[in-house]
């Protein structure tokens, strides 16, 4: 079953390559993977929809907040939360069905972001079932082109998020240089 | 205060500070600007021959001491060289740092001269791993590189330094802090969760202690102990654990799993209650899950959540650092009820009984000859000659597990093999760094007529640095277990295993200047071995065995370790007649 995890991670080089190199090294294939910076520039969330079976979701969120740059990793299959998608479509339409294609975009919340002779380009967000009943919509007007931002989720339910305090290094006691 | 320092000597610096005083590595092309700091730096570089003998040799070093194992490479091969090491570490949890040099920052991604992607490459072979992209970055991750490496569960992290990080020049400034505020370590145990263990374990007729690798890394063998007398538990160490609790302990069973006895397979089989302490339900221990320890309730104690209920769901789970959770478990549990004091409830005593009808059964025996040496009997005489006191490092196969079986280890941190990983030519360069760890120690490298030609190159390491490791090699012509499987499993079709050529290895060990010797008599066996020792020096022993010797007890692949093969299979009488 699809499994959407929510994971914080510190935003350093690398740390994207160790979520999902760990998926990628037990053989899972990632549906779809949005990432961008939080609040803290020093942070970014991560929301990964990816097929894992039911009896190693809690393993894979378990190694996941192994990771070091993990600050906390989510699995929001199961619990209160909202899923979003964006969507863009480009449709090759006949004047014919300039406006039958209008009022499906309303009646999806779409919002035309060019049109042309040709057609339209059109922006719809939704959850992602939504958005495949549009593009099918779509689809039988005429020749599309789809481009899709995959999910983005946020729990409902607010999680605290457990820090580890900074510890001092024992290599830190003596100013001065040894050699 | 901050001085201006080169990267080279940030790094020797930061090394030093950690306490660093040996590391094991090879030079090359860019990390020269730090070969030539360290040309008069008090930290004693150990030149290796082939890099992934660099790692092991680390990882005998940190194996030995708990501290953490340096090894340094170059970029390219010298880093891929290093990645069996690294692996190795990881598996076996072990604490290492592997500093290796990169191409200039400039040229990564240019296909530069020996230029690999170091830092993607050793990703899923290491704990944590870092690129170092600016000086000012170095003394921080170097710091934190050992503070990750050596906290929580060990393992292995590298540094991948670029050679003009190297060259710059820079204010140095002490680190005082590290921050990873992502990393989280465990380390008391819910103290619900310690009561309700103590319940189970007062309650249980049948209580087994299964610890392993995590009670050494954690320096828990008194704490163990201590808990194994309060509770009279009769007690199984794995391939990993040994020496955790001493061979001689009266209520050490002895190893379970796929080779492990008779008497530890029942008695996990048999349990009511398993007292899981360190340990990771290795396939190799459990053989088939659904009828692993059917009768027995769980009590998991490990640093890492995400070992627990990975592959068995525990009734009580405690993420934590075993050497706490034992402790506080020990001051709960009440004193003067153990088989010491005569006092075990009579279901305990009679779970003794049957565990020592099970040993009395099925004992792991030295099978001997008058014609040829068994196997078991040169571990038998190493295990005369070591008694429990000798460092013992193996490769991986046969001799592996019948000196598992038949070495006892007083302590922990003296028997040093590759467990999880199962690396091949891991024994001899393991020596070596333990004995630069342990300069006073018996080291003895037992090893297989195939992976000691893997690190045949170490030879001239151990003769360079007149190290007196005793390399004893159990050498049967074959990839022994290979074979072996092949003997059981595919119809004895023997595919490519038989090695038929062996150096002789008097002339062998001559050509590096130490003494070495082959025998195959069983009445030269305890006179060679100790000719081995009195040497002061490095010696090669090498020992021809019966060719055709499997290990026993054995548990099929796939199979319940409670359907152990205690031996060859019987010839059919005459049936066809």
């Amino acid at each position: 079953m699809l499994q959407i995890i929510s994971v914080l991670l510190e935003n350093k080089p690398g740390a994207l390559m160790r979520v999902t190199g760990l998926l990628s090294q037990r053989g899972y294939n990632i549906e779809s993977l949005t990432v961008a910076r939080t609040l803290d520039p020093e942070v970014s969330r991560m929301t990964i929809s990816v097929e894992v079976e039911d009896a190693l979701r809690q393993q894979v969120i378990k190694q996941m907040n192994k990771l070091i740059n993990v600050l906390q990793a989510t699995d929001l299959t199961d619990t209160p939360s909202v899923f979003r998608e964006l969507l863009l479509v480009r449709i090759h339409t006949s004047q014919e069905s300039r406006t039958a294609v209008l009022k499906e975009a309303e009646i999806f919340g779409g919002r035309v972001v060019d049109s042309s002779i040709g057609g339209f380009a059109i922006e719809v967000t939704g959850d992602p079932e939504k958005l495949n009943e549009f593009v099918d919509i779509m689809g039988s007007y005429g020749e599309i082109e789809v481009t899709r931002s995959g999910i983005l989720a946020i729990g409902l339910e607010p999680k605290k998020l457990r820090l580890q305090p900074p510890v001092p290094t024992k290599a830190g006691k003596s100013e001065e240089v040894v050699q | 205060m901050s001085t201006l320092l080169s990267g080279a000597k940030m790094l020797l610096e930061c090394l030093a500070r950690e306490g660093v005083d040996c590391m094991f590595g090879y030079p090359g092309g860019v990390t020269l600007p730090f070969y030539d700091c360290l040309y008069d730096h008090h930290i004693r570089h150990v030149l290796v021959r082939h890099e992934e003998n660099a790692a092991f040799a680390a990882e005998g070093y940190a194996r030995t001491t708990g501290k953490v194992g340096v090894c340094c490479a170059t970029s390219g091969p010298g880093a891929t060289n290093l990645t069996t090491g690294l692996m190795d570490a990881m598996m076996d949890s072990i604490p290492i740092v592997a500093i290796t040099g990169q191409v200039s920052t400039k040229m990564i991604g240019s296909d530069a001269f020996q230029e690999a992607d170091t830092f993607g490459i050793t990703r899923s072979c290491t704990k944590h791993n870092y690129l170092v992209k600016r000086l000012e970055d170095l003394p921080q991750i170097v710091h934190e590189a050992f503070y990750v490496a050596a906290s929580g569960r060990p393992g292995p992290v590298l540094v991948d330094i670029p050679k003009d990080v190297f060259q710059a020049q820079g204010h140095y400034q002490p680190v005082s802090t590290i921050h990873l505020p992502g990393y989280k370590v465990f380390t008391e145990g819910h103290t619900g969760q310690i009561r309700r263990a103590v319940q189970l374990i007062q309650k249980s007729e049948r209580p087994l202690v299964y610890s392993g690798g995590g009670i050494v890394a954690a320096g828990a063998a008194q704490e163990l102990r201590d808990f194994v007398e309060l509770t009279g538990a009769p007690t199984v160490n794995t391939l990993m654990g040994l020496g955790a609790l001493p061979s001689s302990h009266p209520c050490f069973i002895s190893m379970p799993g796929m080779h492990g006895s008779y008497a530890a397979n029942m008695a996990m089989s048999h349990a009511d209650l398993l007292i899981a302490l360190g340990v990771r339900f290795d396939d190799r221990v459990t053989g088939r899950l659904a009828a692993f320890a059917p009768h027995a309730k769980v009590i998991h104690v490990d640093i890492d959540p995400a070992e627990i209920g990975k592959i068995r769901t525990p009734e009580v789970p405690i993420v934590g650092d075993v050497k706490q959770v034992l402790g506080r478990i020990n001051e709960l549990l009440p004193h003067g009820n153990s088989e010491s004091d005569g006092k075990l409830s009579p279901a305990r005593l009679s779970w003794w009984d049957q565990i020592r009808a099970w040993k009395k059964e099925h004992p792991l025996e030295p099978v001997t000859s008058d014609s040829e040496i068994k196997p078991q009997h040169l571990m038998a005489e190493i295990d005369r000659l070591s008694n429990g006191e000798a460092i013992i490092t193996a490769d991986v196969g046969q001799h592996q597990m019948w000196a598992a079986q038949l070495v006892r280890f007083n302590e922990p941190r003296l028997w040093l093999n590759s467990g999880g990983l199962g690396a091949m030519g891991f024994g001899l360069p393991a020596a070596l760094g333990a004995q630069f760890a342990r300069p006073d120690k018996l080291v003895i490298a037992i090893v297989g007529d195939g992976g000691f030609q893997m690190s045949i190159p170490e030879l001239a390491t151990i003769a360079s640095y007149g190290l007196p490791i005793k390399i004893v090699v159990m050498n049967n012509g074959y990839l022994g277990m290979v074979r072996q499987w092949q003997e059981l499993f595919y119809n004895n079709r023997l595919s490519a295993v038989t090695l038929d050529c062996f150096p002789d290895a008097e002339k062998l060990a001559a050509a590096y200047g130490f003494k070495g010797k082959t025998i195959d008599k069983p009445w030269q066996l305890a006179s060679a071995l100790e000719e081995a020792v009195r040497e002061p020096g490095p010696y090669l022993l090498n020992v021809r065995v019966s060719p055709l010797e499997c290990v026993y007890p054995m548990v099929p692949a796939g199979g319940a370790i409670s359907e152990m093969v205690l031996g060859p299979p019987q010839p059919v009488a005459d049936a066809v007649k």
